[in-house]
């Protein structure tokens, strides 16, 4: 555990990839296999199966560091972090010890096996006998995903100087659903073997947002398509089998039942890359009937009868049992089509047409009547380009029409937590109506930190009144609010519930007065909710 | 002005007022008379007629506040204000910071300002003064703060500061210029390299230094002075400069600050520094534990900091805790130098 501890310090205290990269080489040259394997794991979001309740953890640590448990939770709230509160407040280590990663997680399997005492005293000793850093990271084993600022990609790039093998086979070796469980180092990494897992998807190409059409040239070397508002996913066929991948690296395959007639529809040795949509009628649902099936493993029948889907194909990647991702979009997008077509109208697969236009101008038009279509914009493909990996510029781009956007009045505020434990960044907003304020929506996000920081100390100086951590202070500060969609909602006092609510800027020009109103809020509900 | 107490101290929309004696403690409005416990910027702010403070405090003040009708007052000794007893103690915050103490017929209340239980080196050391009633802050009186003990923490700044330098690199360390800073400079190993101060900094040591405290040789980092002339550097910055064009000509640099947010892993990421070291010249959790029990107090008001949870968790303890509105601001890592620490 002690070069685990010494890899993770080494990331932390970084800013800079080019350093974390070398920590990480570093690692997977000189760390016992396993222990590398399992950092693979844990890194990229699998990590052992959840042995005791964050509830049990709670209560052994308060009681180990002898505060009650209202003051424990106070200072997780500051904190954010369990695994961080947890190892902050207990007393020193007694003694140490110096166990590998493997050891450690070995021995929570085992524990999982014993009765409540038995664990109770397993996790004690541990946290008794590990340092500092160690004890966080062990805890974290049992809490939740390793969340240090290393990407996949950062994965890949040092597991490629580490192996000199290069980024893009190593990037699909870790895809998939593998666990140190079922691979070990030289099964996963080092042996030469990618047909081994029959569900494992390609890594998702990614578009950025487009600054300018100045830098695209010619009209005629694009293809455009509507944006979908979707859940973007990997349908793979392969071995009579069919798998859905979010773009997350979550196998959704579960989650929508309805989509796995298509292997009846398409041949095997075929993967799609789209936008699964909930539709009928041939139009998109709003995002919000989607929504309700998101987070769901299994879907009642009322729901799916409610909110059927559809894929969405846009990209073919894999064809006749063959990777084409190198061949160009065009020649990918006509066997997509010629799959397509040969599908009957009843299978639940549409290809995302492409926009005819002569003109940037004439795809502009197209552009403004996104909303109306319940796409988010546009996105345009260079005909010539092969499918990537990750976010990369130049060929792909999303071209997303503007949000909706009102002024509102800041009413409540809230200090954030983990980066932002002490700031007030997270605020409630309200609309006005009369003389009252309705609140309609909180918001965190899209100030500077010196915005963030002028507002602390002006919500220190003007609380009138505190509800537990909430705050609230004058109706003086106008913000406009960006959003992506707005829904009527029974549960909120205003009627509304916002889609990613955002602060776009504080209008430190506008008085409260000019603030927008409760009936704006209910004419923007009657046209795009 | 409301009023919680009439008792010996009382809390007004000015300050902490003594009426027996007629004059404030750290007043944040302007008064007649104004008792001060350091020269922070949120204790010793301008505008008051006349101020007292330790010898240590005076000269930094003057030096902040301009021209000035200040008094000064030993450590220890006892003056009478009206019907008002007063005593000024080792507060160990920062060099000359004081507690004070106020008696008034027999009843003892005690204003701790910041403080800290710690010997740092350079500051007089705490001192635990018996009374009633204490009035403590607890910037950091949550059971996640414990500072990194002196000796530990020295070692980690220098070893850092010496990789640096024989990676080629400038050491960047932000840190406030008055009391966190020249804590700094007395746990640095000054054999390593040069030390160069920002402006801030090395005229707070010119101050402290006139006073007769002792302090390691420091460059002020004029604009001739760049990692050419003086590879190795540990630099000395205020944490407002820290990501600014004025570091630019340090060169390869690795930047840390000194602070006690810096036990907040999120935090410590949010400054988006290469490393945190674990200091403040608050006290701790138990620190601020171990200084209550130690004033034999019964009655506790907590001014600034996590003052709702500590005020309950007081109580749970058995004392009479109460939370008293202030404009005293702890250590802020975000707020600008000259309001914080």
């Amino acid at each position: 555990m002690k070069d685990f501890a010494t890899l993770f310090t080494r990331i932390d205290e970084s800013t800079k990839t080019t350093v974390k990269t070398a920590a990480l080489a570093d690692y997977f040259r000189t760390a016992d296999p396993s222990d590398r394997l399992w950092t693979i794991a844990l890194f990229t979001g699998r990590r052992p199966k959840r042995t005791i309740t964050a509830t049990k953890l709670r209560t052994w640590a308060a009681e180990l560091a002898g505060l009650p448990d209202w003051l424990f939770e106070d200072s997780y709230s500051v904190v954010g972090d369990l695994a961080e509160t947890i190892s902050l407040v207990l007393p020193p280590a007694a003694h140490s010890t110096d166990h590998s990663l493997t050891y450690w997680i070995d021995k929570l399997k085992t524990l999982s096996a014993l009765d409540e005492d038995a664990r109770k005293q397993g996790i004690v000793d541990a946290w008794n006998s590990l340092p500092n850093t160690q004890r966080f990271l062990f805890t974290k084993l049992l809490t939740g995903g390793f969340r240090i600022g290393v990407s996949a990609k950062l994965i890949t790039r040092a597991l490629a100087q580490a192996t000199g093998q290069p980024e893009p086979e190593l990037t699909h070796k870790l895809m998939g659903k593998w666990t140190p469980d079922t691979a070990t180092w030289d099964s996963l990494i080092m042996a030469d073997d990618p047909t081994a897992d029959l569900s494992r998807p390609y890594p998702f190409y990614l578009s950025y947002q487009l600054d300018s059409l100045d830098d695209l040239g010619g009209p005629t070397d694009w293809n455009a398509e509507r944006k979908w508002d979707g859940i973007r996913g990997q349908l793979i066929i392969r071995g009579g089998e069919h798998h859905i991948w979010s773009r997350g690296e979550d196998l959704m395959t579960d989650r929508f039942p309805e989509l796995a007639q298509l292997k009846d529809y398409l041949p095997d040795g075929t993967v799609i890359d789209g936008e699964v949509l909930a539709f009928a009628d041939e139009k998109p649902l709003s995002f919000n009937a989607l929504q309700k099936r998101i987070g769901r493993k299994t879907v009642p029948k009322k729901l799916l009868a409610e909110a059927p889907v559809i894929l969405m194909a846009y990209d073919l990647l894999e064809h006749e049992g063959q990777d084409i991702r190198d061949t160009p979009l065009k020649d990918r997008r006509n066997h997509l089509k010629t799959l397509i077509n040969k599908a009957p109208p009843e299978a639940p697969i549409r290809l995302s047409d492409a926009l005819p236009f002569k003109t940037w101008h004439d795809l502009a038009k197209a552009r403004d009547q996104s909303r109306d279509i319940g796409a988010e914009g546009l996105m345009l493909k260079r005909l010539d380009s092969p499918y990537l990996s990750g976010r990369k510029r130049g060929d792909w781009w999303k071209w997303k029409i503007d949000p909706l956007t009102i002024d509102a009045v800041m009413i409540y505020a809230q200090a954030g937590h983990g980066r932002r434990a002490n700031l007030f960044t997270d605020y409630t907003f309200a609309v006005r109506d009369g003389e009252n304020l309705v609140p309609f929506t909180k918001a965190y996000s899209g100030l500077t930190d010196a915005e963030f920081r002028e507002i602390t100390g002006w919500v220190r100086k003007n609380t009138l009144q505190k509800f537990g951590p909430v705050r609230q202070v004058p109706a003086a500060h106008v913000f406009e609010i960006a959003f992506e969609g707005i829904q009527a909602s029974p549960r909120h006092k205003s009627g509304v519930a916002l889609r990613f609510p955002r602060m776009l800027r504080w209008r430190k020009d506008k008085p409260v007065d000019e603030a927008n109103t409760l009936a704006d809020l209910k004419e923007m509900l009657a046209t795009y909710g | 002005m409301f009023v919680l107490m009439t008792d010996v101290l009382t809390f007004t929309d000015r300050g902490i007022y003594c009426p027996a004696g007629d004059f404030y403690i750290d007043p944040w409005k302007p008064v007649d008379r104004a008792l001060i416990t350091h020269a922070h910027s949120d204790h010793a702010r301008p505008g008051m007629g006349n101020y007292l403070a330790t010898e240590g405090t005076a000269p930094v003040m003057k030096h902040r506040l301009g021209q000035i009708s200040i008094e000064t007052i030993t450590y220890g000794n006892e003056i009478q204000i009206g019907d008002a007893k007063v005593s000024f103690h080792p507060a160990g915050h920062v060099p000359g910071s004081a507690q004070i103490k106020v008696a008034v017929k027999g009843e003892v209340w005690v204003v701790s300002g910041d403080y800290k239980t710690v010997a740092d080196g350079l500051s007089e050391p705490f001192e635990p003064v018996q009374c009633h009633a204490f009035i403590t802050e607890c910037t950091f009186g949550l059971p996640i703060f414990k500072w990194t003990p002196q000796d530990i923490l020295a070692t980690q700044i220098n070893d850092w500061w010496a990789a640096n330098a024989a990676a080629g690199k400038t050491s960047i360390l932000g840190a406030y210029a008055l009391g966190k800073a020249q804590r700094l400079l007395a746990t640095v190993d000054p054999d390593i390299g040069p030390i160069l101060t920002h402006g801030a900094i090395e005229n707070t040591n010119e101050v402290l230094r006139n006073q007769g405290i002792p302090l390691p040789k420091t460059t002020y980092a004029t604009a001739d002075i760049t990692a050419k002339t003086h590879p190795g550097a540990l630099v000395l910055a205020t944490p407002s400069a820290l990501g600014t064009t004025w570091t630019k000509r340090f060169g390869p640099a690795s930047t840390a600050f000194a602070s006690g947010w810096m036990a907040l892993r999120g935090v410590r990421r949010r400054r988006a520094a290469d490393r945190g070291f674990i200091v403040s010249d608050h006290a701790d959790w138990n620190g601020l534990n171990d200084a209550i029990k130690a004033t034999g107090a019964t009655k506790i008001f907590a001014t600034h900091g996590y003052t709702t949870t500590f005020q309950r968790w007081l109580a749970d303890q058995g004392y009479d805790a109460h939370i008293v509105s202030t404009d005293y601001q702890g250590e802020g890592l975000e707020t600008a130098e000259e309001s914080a620490t």
